[in-house]
């Protein structure tokens, strides 16, 4: 039964994690930018919806509502007037923009914000949980898999059946080739930079319902989308929710055997992953 | 004849490396034009700088009488010129269909229309209609080759830029694909030929240029050339061309 609930919550773990990774298998699935900032983005968007909760008394979805288009535009504006310039065949450029932006980032939280841990009040909607033979789930973990779900099967069908879709497939496979059929590219990027921030808007709501957050602490959720993404397979969204269940359960798995196992648990698969199967466990070779 | 194109004194090249001297073509409206050289001579570097891909100066190209050498690639691709790639570049793990719909999706936010629909461009190429769901890594290279033609076709080209579409092909692929160059002309498209293969550059063109080292070395009408003239201006020596 004990083994029974790790698998359980370790999916269920899986769904806050599929929302960072999302967006970062999209930025690196097109344009081969690994986003350092990506955790930061996530930190800076939970503390403006935790001072938007407090300003306004505004509930968590109605920050949600909010902080999503906020997200979305702040991921356009970060592609046109940054990573547009620094995006190429050489992923150092762009590499040392996100690592700089995030470095920025970090100290920007701390002087507007203080180093002080915040979280964002749920109503009771955080402790909240429904019993299914003998294992206690939270509603919320619930609520945030779902989510993750709904997100991953939207990215994929905008993918597949919508005209932004097959552009940015294109420009994924060559970006020249793709211009020389009338994509512009720099737009294509723009959108996929808004999209994979956007989402982050989703999870920075869970993110600091489930937790508290605070400015340094970009840099772990970095490493789990980073270790989601390589797990499933570079650059694939469903590639990309698959590797974040596996890492959430690993991590589960190992916090039942040693509550203190449970991070390096998620680490140790991650290089296992690396060695043996570097191009992921659904990723082609 | 309307001019649809023109280089004035085109130089290009990569880094330091100086690919194309003083190069000035032109081609009019609904016209075949061939550029023949050897490996190296500045064909497909041409082809790339009056596509936006190299940086030229604006003066250097005029498309419709208006200066455009530098704009950029998608923009060209708007303003009507479209280029069938060396390599064919097509999009892979994308099926035939989704690789064809990417120009579809683009053209049919042009101002300007043209007359190309994927029902028309399956009657041409009635296998591509068959293939239609197939991943295009898994085609044929003259089931490629359709495809990157098709997916030129789509973007409503009034200029298209071919380069090399025979390479690689059975004589009897590539003259399956030549067969459609008529009917491309035939809605007053003009035609940039980039071609190894002289005898069927001949053919295939209008008017023709050889390039040598960058420079174009020779120009005239196809059928008034002589092999010795090209055989001449292809190697820069009196070599015949066989």
């Amino acid at each position: 039964m004990q083994w029974v609930d790790a698998l359980v919550q370790g999916i269920l773990l899986g769904g806050m994690y599929a929302q960072y990774a999302l967006g970062m298998a999209l930025m690196f699935g097109v344009m081969r930018i690994v986003n350092v900032s990506h955790g930061d983005l996530v930190i800076l968007l939970s503390l403006i919806g935790i001072s938007l909760a407090s300003s306004f008394g505004l509930g968590p979805f109605a920050v949600m509502a909010a902080l999503v288009p906020l997200a979305l535009a702040f991921g356009w504006i970060l592609q046109r007037a940054v990573l547009n310039r620094v995006v190429g065949e050489d992923p150092l450029p762009s590499l040392i923009a996100t690592f700089g932006l995030s470095l920025a980032l970090q100290n920007l939280m701390l002087q507007i914000w203080s180093a002080n841990s915040r979280s964002l009040p749920g109503g009771g909607l955080e402790s909240r949980s429904i019993e299914i033979g003998g294992i206690y789930i939270g509603l919320l973990p619930v609520i945030v898999l779902l989510v993750a779900t709904g997100l991953t099967l939207g990215l994929d069908l905008m993918l597949k059946r919508m005209r932004f879709g097959r552009a940015l497939r294109a420009a994924s496979a060559d970006v020249e080739a793709a211009a020389m059929t009338g994509v512009n590219p720099k737009s294509v990027y723009a959108m996929a930079t808004a999209i994979a921030v956007g989402i982050l808007g989703f999870a920075a709501v869970f993110q600091s319902l489930r937790s508290t957050v605070a400015p340094a602490d970009g840099g772990a959720q970095l490493i789990y989308a980073f270790e989601a993404v390589i797990i499933g397979g570079m650059g694939s969204v469903w590639g990309a929710f698959a590797g974040s269940m596996v890492l959430g359960i690993a991590q589960a798995v190992g916090f039942r055997i040693d509550p203190g196992f449970g991070v390096l648990s998620g680490h140790i698969v991650f290089l296992l992953v690396l060695a043996l199967r570097p191009q992921g466990l659904f990723g082609r070779a | 004849m309307t001019e649809v194109l023109s280089t004035h004194g085109l130089v290009a090249g990569y880094g330091d490396f100086q690919a194309l001297y003083d190069v000035d073509v032109e081609v009019h409206e609904g016209e075949a034009v061939a550029l023949i050289g050897a490996n190296g001579a500045g064909k497909s570097t041409f082809l790339r700088a009056v596509m936006g891909l190299l940086p030229v100066a604006p003066d250097m190209v005029h498309f419709d009488g208006a200066p455009v050498g530098g704009t950029p690639t998608d923009r060209m691709v708007q303003k009507g010129v479209a280029i069938v790639p060396e390599g064919r570049r097509l999009f892979t793990g994308m099926s035939v269909s989704d690789n064809l719909r990417v120009a579809i999706d683009q053209s049919s936010r042009f101002e300007r229309k043209g007359c190309w629909t994927l029902s028309r461009l399956y009657q041409l190429f009635p296998i591509l209609e068959e293939k239609a769901r197939t991943p295009v890594e898994s085609l044929s290279g003259g089931q490629q080759q359709m495809v990157s033609i098709g997916r030129a076709l789509l973007c409503q080209p009034r200029l298209l830029l071919c380069d090399e579409i025979s390479l690689g092909l059975a004589p009897r692929v590539v003259r399956e694909i030549y067969a459609v160059l008529p009917e491309v002309r035939a809605q007053g498209t003009s035609i940039i030929l980039v071609e190894q293969d002289v005898g069927l550059a001949k053919s295939a063109s209008d008017r023709l240029y050889c390039m040598l080292e960058g420079r174009v070395t020779l120009s005239g009408r196809s059928e008034e050339i002589t092999r010795e003239q090209i055989g001449e201006a292809y190697f820069g020596g009196g070599h015949a061309v066989g």
